[in-house]
């Protein structure tokens, strides 16, 4: 069996005398009888070696795919070698939040660095430092809009459908209901009928851009619909494109949310991810979650600390504006570094290859009778029709390492990064007339 | 130290991406930006460097001694980290075909299996993600179990008054109104308090046992009995697991839900504030309104998703923290069922070693020697004494090296610094522990005024955290740079 146990058992042995007790048992005589476990139905420990070979052998029960043509949240891109570098540094790694300024500069300064980029990125004035992931991010954002007089959310059906799942959870719980506006015939969301929702009652829109089937929304229409009946818009981001497409705050949003794990977070089968939150100065005080402040010290060093804390759990309880305290920190430092490595030209050629690479696939999906749903523009990701079985396709790709598109909405939803070269969308290409040939 | 915006350099970046190998695409012009975000350029040595110093700034558990009350920090297993990198885990897409993804699915069958077996639970969720958001999941199968029932009566959770801030902002943001009860005399829950609370508006009571005092309440059985007879039900708050994992379960004291903490009791890493794990574990008669999908076990022996029939929903995207999730489960692994009581045996031996050596030291424990995996000191008498409050003692323990314990908390001890040593510290950490807070008493009585501007010895000395709140600086402003 392994142990973390630095003392030994006769050292224990003799802890136990320095605070007269006899047996370790005589630890637990507060424990009711009652209550006391026998020895637990689990396997005997294991050696280090045991348990690395045990955890390869579940991970060689996973298919690695050499080629990922499948986004729908959660996104293949390459990772700068930095990235892991700095964030497997151990000071990072083992710290808790840093509530003791003094001796957590390092990871506050970085936090506030964080914060900073997002800003930078979203266009927005504020952001915390971060929420669990994409998903929750919005559901906050929207429940933090409500006042005495607006109680509803809407929120249009094309967004990502855990999204959307979260948003009703967090919804439903709070008594708060939600509105969902369909898409219109092109994919995008219906505009007529988002205006038609949105009310006198309505505290927050929700839209998703690129939304989930990858069609780039009109916000324009969304923002002045919204705020022409007094509500907010949380608009959702793919945080690549950004490199290149119009920011949350370029468009007027009001909340900004994304999830982070395009910059720099590996798939992970689904995380730990990044909840991406930022918003305007007006509405800063309604945020959820960790902020970090600039600040001194007596002799006028600059300093950073949590700060606003006046919003959180352990200051506030029952009044607080989210009962977040663990976030996702590593995540965003991730991110951080993510960024800084990569640069704004970085950043805006990730996108320019995303977006490439996507169009090419769909040319050549094209050509093989697999057509565009919509002619509205997108970004990484589209829905085609199928012309032959879906199920079918997606296992004869796999056969060949190719995890293909995600079969939805009567058709498969495509997706292309950066690491999808032009050779590797020529050779999927060439296994999928295969298919359709058969 | 300068921060990565005053250290860019217009024109230094770093070759991340190949040029373009397709035709640009030629977006409209009203869907590009129109001002290029900010983001620092530098070459990937000022980058590292830059980390690096970050780094030294920073304390975790592997720079020293972390006894940070109910946070368990204890030693992060570096294998853990290993297997938790390994490619077949870190590199698959959450949306691949079942049949892709069985070692994944099985971890987190064989996971939950091991978490509901230490919690005394029939079933588990690992999809939330931190502590807090397991309560919220907890509560909400709570609502849904009386909403299905037609109990719509049921809004109040009641909640000690010793908990953590979490559980009355978790009850609020599951739909509840909170009802605090006080503790009594002895740091346990006031029985008498808690029979007049609990009643036909009752939805459930949240407890931490052992509570934030160290102390396990002897009338547990008792405390789930006078909320089940009133209708009723028991959530437990796994905080402070790490006292009784292989001695007693929460399943066993009466508790119908429980969240644990992978990032506490189970060894992963905090990462400075995350990402933790929270899965929620519950018996039978909830299971059905567990988040989906759930991993289920064919007869086959394949692993897939299933989703509940009354699932309250979804609390997260996907499946919840999986890499975390991988850590945990290789802890379990290496511990296995004689070393996971040991664990916990040797954290409360730890803290009561601990709380022995301070109390000999002249320091005030309100509810004396004896305790489980922590222990409040009081630092009231010193203050009342000598000026030298909780907050003074921390400071100056951060010259030391040492992180301090949890201040002014529980609330219930207004002076009050939370001990927990864990398991994986050595007598002689313990001991130098100790001669550094006699130190600290000493310096208390002889130099107290001193101990006002502690700590000394850091990069920065106490910040101004007024300031901060009142004039919100909360990002970089562009054109101080050189």
């Amino acid at each position: 069996m392994g142990s973390y146990i630095p003392e030994t058992r006769e050292g224990r042995a003799d802890m136990l005398d320095a605070i007269v007790l006899q047996s370790p048992e005589d630890l637990y005589a507060v424990v009711p009888e009652g209550v006391r476990c026998g020895t637990l139905d689990l396997p005997e420990g294991l050696s280090e070696m045991e348990v690395v070979a045990r955890l390869e052998g579940l991970a060689s029960e996973n298919v690695r795919f050499g080629t990922v043509l499948r986004g729908a949240g959660a996104y293949r891109h390459h990772i700068p070698a930095i990235v892991r570098t700095v964030t497997s540094k151990e000071e990072f790694l083992t710290a808790y939040t840093p509530y003791q300024a003094e001796i957590s500069q390092g990871v506050l300064q970085s936090i506030f660095e964080y914060q900073t980029q997002i800003c930078e990125l979203t266009g927005m004035d504020v952001s915390n430092a971060s929420v669990y992931d994409g998903a929750t991010a919005a559901a906050e954002a929207v429940l933090m809009l409500r006042d005495r007089r607006r109680s509803e959310v809407v929120v249009a059906e094309t967004v990502n459908p855990d999204v959307m799942a979260v948003i009703r959870t967090y919804c439903a719980s709070r008594d708060v209901p939600v509105v969902t506006v369909p898409a219109a015939d092109d994919l995008g969301v219906d505009l007529d009928a988002l205006r038609a929702a949105v009310g006198s009652a309505t505290a927050a829109v929700y839209v998703q851009s690129p939304n989930y089937l990858g069609i780039i929304e009109d916000m324009d229409g969304v923002v002045e619909c919204a705020h022409a009946s007094g509500a907010k818009v949380v608009m959702g981001f793919n945080p690549i494109s950004l490199g290149i497409l119009r920011s949350p705050g370029e468009y007027g949003a009001d909340v900004a949310v994304a999830e982070g794990q395009p910059l720099g977070l590996p798939l992970g089968f689904g995380g730990p991810y990044l909840g991406i939150m930022a918003t305007t100065k007006a509405l800063m005080r309604k945020l959820p979650g960790r902020i970090v402040g600039e600040t001194t010290d007596a002799e006028g060093r600059r300093a950073f600390v949590l700060t606003l804390q006046a919003r959180e759990q352990h200051i506030r309880r029952e009044k607080a504006s989210s009962n977040i305290c663990s976030n996702e920190a590593l995540c965003a430092m991730t991110a951080s570094v993510y960024l800084a490595a990569v640069g704004p030209e970085g950043l805006a050629q990730a996108a320019r290859l995303s977006a490439g690479h996507a169009h090419y696939l769909a040319e050549r999906l094209g050509e093989l009778g697999f057509a565009l749903r919509s002619d509205r523009s997108f970004f990484n990701e589209f829905l085609t029709t199928c012309p032959v079985d879906a199920d079918q396709l997606v296992d004869a790709l796999a056969r060949h390492g190719i995890l293909a598109g995600l079969p939805t909405h009567d058709g498969i939803l495509w997706c292309a990064t950066e690491l999808n070269t032009r050779a590797d969308i020529d050779r999927a290409v060439r296994v999928l007339k295969e298919v359709c040939d058969r | 130290m300068k921060l990565l915006f005053e250290r860019s350099v217009p024109g230094r970046k770093q070759a991340i991406f190949p040029e373009l190998d397709v035709p640009e695409v030629a977006f409209d012009e009203g869907l590009l930006r129109q001002k290029a975000p900010r983001l620092p350029q530098m070459a990937e040595v000022d980058l590292g460097r830059h980390y690096t110093e970050l780094a030294k700034q920073t304390h975790g558990v592997n720079d020293g001694f972390y006894p940070l009350g109910s946070c368990t920090m204890k030693y992060n297993p570096r294998v853990n980290e290993q297997v938790a990198a390994l490619p077949g885990f870190t590199d698959i897409h959450p949306l691949q075909p079942e049949a892709t993804v069985q070692g994944c699915l099985r971890a987190m069958h064989q996971l939950e299996g091991m978490l509901a077996e230490i919690c005394g639970m029939d079933a588990m969720t690992l999809q939330p993600a931190a502590g807090a958001h397991g309560e919220y999941t907890g509560l909400l199968l709570i609502r849904a179990y009386h909403q299905h029932r037609g109990d719509t009566a049921r809004t109040k959770i009641i909640v000690p008054d010793s908990a953590h801030g979490t559980n009355p902002a978790s009850a609020v943001m599951a739909g509840f109104t909170v009802v605090a009860v006080p503790s009594n005399a002895e740091g346990g829950v006031d029985l008498d308090a808690l029979r007049a609370a609990a009643g036909p508006d009752t939805a459930g009571l949240m407890l931490t046992n052992p509570n934030t005092l160290g102390l396990f309440d002897p009338s547990i059985v008792e405390i789930c009995r006078i909320v089940h007879e009133a209708g009723g039900l028991c959530y437990y708050d796994g905080a402070n697991l790490n006292a009784v994992m292989g001695h007693a379960r929460p399943g066993d004291m009466g508790f119908d839900c429980v969240h644990v903490n992978l990032h506490k009791t189970f060894s992963t890493p905090h990462g400075g504030g995350g990402p933790g794990s929270g899965p929620v574990g519950c018996k039978e008669f909830l299971a059905p309104y567990l988040p989906g999908p759930r991993v289920v076990e064919g007869e086959d022996g394949a692993c897939g998703f299933d989703q509940p029939e009354q699932s309250v929903g979804k609390v997260r995207s996907f499946y919840g923290n999986f890499l975390v999730a991988v850590r945990a489960l290789a802890y379990i692994l290496t511990l296995g069922r004689e070393g996971i009581p040991e664990a916990s045996a040797s954290a409360v031996l730890n803290a009561n070693y601990l709380a022995h050596m301070l109390a000999e030291a002249g320091y005030t424990l309100p509810y004396g020697e004896r305790c489980m995996h922590e222990f409040v000191i009081d630092c009231g008498p010193l203050k009342a004494e000598t000026g030298v409050s909780a907050m003074d003692v921390a400071k100056r323990l951060l010259d030391f090296g040492i992180h301090p314990p949890t201040m002014y908390f529980p609330l219930i001890v207004h002076e009050a610094l939370m001990v927990e040593p864990t398991e994986t510290e050595g007598r002689e950490t313990l001991d130098e522990f100790v001669s550094m807070m006699e130190r600290i008493l000493d310096e208390a009585h002889t130099e107290g005024e001193k101990l006002h501007g502690a700590p000394f010895d850091c990069p920065i000395g106490r910040p101004d955290e007024v300031t901060a709140a009142r004039k919100p600086h909360l990002r970089y402003e562009f054109g101080q740079e050189g």
